[in-house]
């Protein structure tokens, strides 16, 4: 299915884990470092540098562009490790998270809480997502080179539902299916 | 035998080049191993995720673009012969040379931080890992492998019990494969060091990693363990990036070495889909 964004709650609502969806509009990178330094602005009772309200986070660190182009080789990266980031993103206003492999079981939970969605990409599939981004702006953090929190336009890139409103976890279903 | 002089600056276009070329190019091993894989693979995801990592591969190689935005730390390993005779600015500064300009002009990411704890990106990939071995003979082979960390951080150790045994060393693995699930991107390649002491048997699993994918153990008593424990990982169910499949591991490499009689070491050490090495001998 097609997917403009930002996306709605009630478009997110009828997501379901396994579906394959294809995403275009905006969305912002942000990792490990980038979260941490969220983290620290709020506790200081500063606010966030970007409005999250409805946002899709893509757990992604790019290489740099080839000249010529306009981005680099960029991919999901492990979402297990924003894992004790997810609540304070929800509180934020995300609506949903684009990355690769297993989650903790909260996840899913604060996902059925909030009527968020946790995307996976394909990790190791990089380099025919270059084209997939049509703009890229740094808009925090460029300090943290890769690690920077970066708005990109997505045209079509290629997503599964992971984690739905309901809680459902697409690994938990699939997995005993091929299991002997 | 008369030493063969080599300046060390000899190994900066080498290792540039091999930076790129492993980043870059998946080998026809790799490829060919995910077209079986492709066939074999009975979820529709899973097939699909494989079909993509094989237009992904395939589109990396022809723009000369990471197929893996991760680029990982760079594991060097060279095996020199005895009979080099090194001249010149010290090795590793050159081999880091090699590294540092094979990210840049490769437009590969930089992922290496100075220091464990402060961490600040050194920015230009560097240092590498560097294995050094002195062999026979009078040439130079430098393997890349550029190691990312979703799948390097996978990697366990443990040292067993002796009793333990073979039982023991396919417990360990499975234990750790079912732990980890997708986060090592599979189809993965699983590297097993098996005795040895600690540091050894770590090495034992990184270097195993670069034997191609099909071909056994020569010892049989390993050439059969390999074979059981890649059945037992793709019987977890794990499957491509971890969404249900058939198809969890590409291969499994055991390497063993002597070890003490009160020991029974076993690292693991994980390559992902974007197994990507290339090797030179100058
Ligand atoms: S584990 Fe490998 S394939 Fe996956 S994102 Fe990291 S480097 Fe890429």
């Amino acid at each position: 299915m097609e997917l403009t964004l930002p996306l709605t709650k009630e478009q997110v609502k009828i997501l379901k884990v396994g579906d394959v969806a294809y995403l275009t509009g905006y969305v912002y990178t942000c990792r490990d470092a980038a979260h941490k330094k969220i983290q620290e602005a709020l506790e200081r009772g500063e606010k966030s540098p970007v409005d999250w309200q409805d946002q899709l986070v893509y757990y992604a660190g790019p290489c740099p562009a080839k000249p010529g182009k306009v981005f680099g080789s960029n991919g999901p990266t492990t979402a297990a490790r924003m894992d004790p980031f997810v609540e304070m993103m929800f509180q934020q206003g995300m609506i949903a998270m684009l990355g690769k492999g297993d989650r903790a079981e909260y996840v899913a939970d604060l996902c059925k809480q909030y009527g968020g969605v946790s995307f996976l990409g394909i990790g190791g599939a990089s380099a025919i997502n270059a084209d997939r981004v049509k703009s890229v702006e740094i808009v925090a953090y460029g300090e943290l080179g890769t690690e920077s929190i970066k708005k990109l336009y997505f045209d079509r890139y290629r997503v599964i539902v992971g984690i739905d409103t309901e809680g459902n976890v697409l690994q938990q279903q699939e997995v005993p299916k091929y299991k002997r | 035998m008369m030493s063969r002089i080599l300046n060390t600056e000899v190994v900066v276009p080498v290792i540039e080049r091999l930076v790129k070329k492993a980043c870059c190019e998946l080998n026809d091993n790799v490829m060919e191993a995910f077209r079986s894989a492709c066939e074999q693979e009975e979820s529709v995801l899973g097939k699909e995720t494989i079909q993509i990592l094989i237009e992904n591969g395939e589109y990396a190689k022809r723009e000369q673009m990471a197929c893996c935005h991760d680029t990982g730390a760079a594991v060097v390993i060279m095996e020199i012969g005895q009979n080099v005779a090194w001249e010149g600015k010290p090795l590793k500064e050159q081999v880091n040379e090699g590294v540092r300009q094979g990210y840049e002009k490769g437009n590969l990411r930089k992922s290496m931080v100075a220091d464990p704890l402060e961490r600040v990106n050194t920015n230009d990939n560097t240092p590498a890992i560097l294995h050094t071995e002195i062999v026979e003979g009078d040439t130079v082979t430098i393997t890349v492998m550029p190691k990312g960390g979703g799948s390097e951080n996978m990697g366990a150790f443990k040292t067993l019990l002796p009793g333990q045994g073979i039982q023991g060393v396919k417990d360990f693995v499975l234990e750790v494969v079912k732990r980890v699930g997708g986060n090592p991107c599979p189809p993965y390649i699983i590297g097993i060091g098996v005795g040895g002491t600690m540091d050894k048997c770590a090495v034992m699993a990184k270097k195993a990693l670069i034997r191609p994918i099909g071909k056994r153990n020569a010892k049989p008593l390993y050439a059969e363990l390999e074979k059981e424990i890649l059945d037992a990982v793709n019987n977890t169910g794990i499957g491509p990036l971890g969404m249900g499949g058939r198809i969890t591991a590409l291969d499994v490499h055991i390497d063993y070495y002597p070890c003490h009689i009160t020991a029974l070491p076993v690292a693991v050490n994980f390559q992902c889909n974007a197994a990507r090495q290339a090797t030179e001998t100058i």
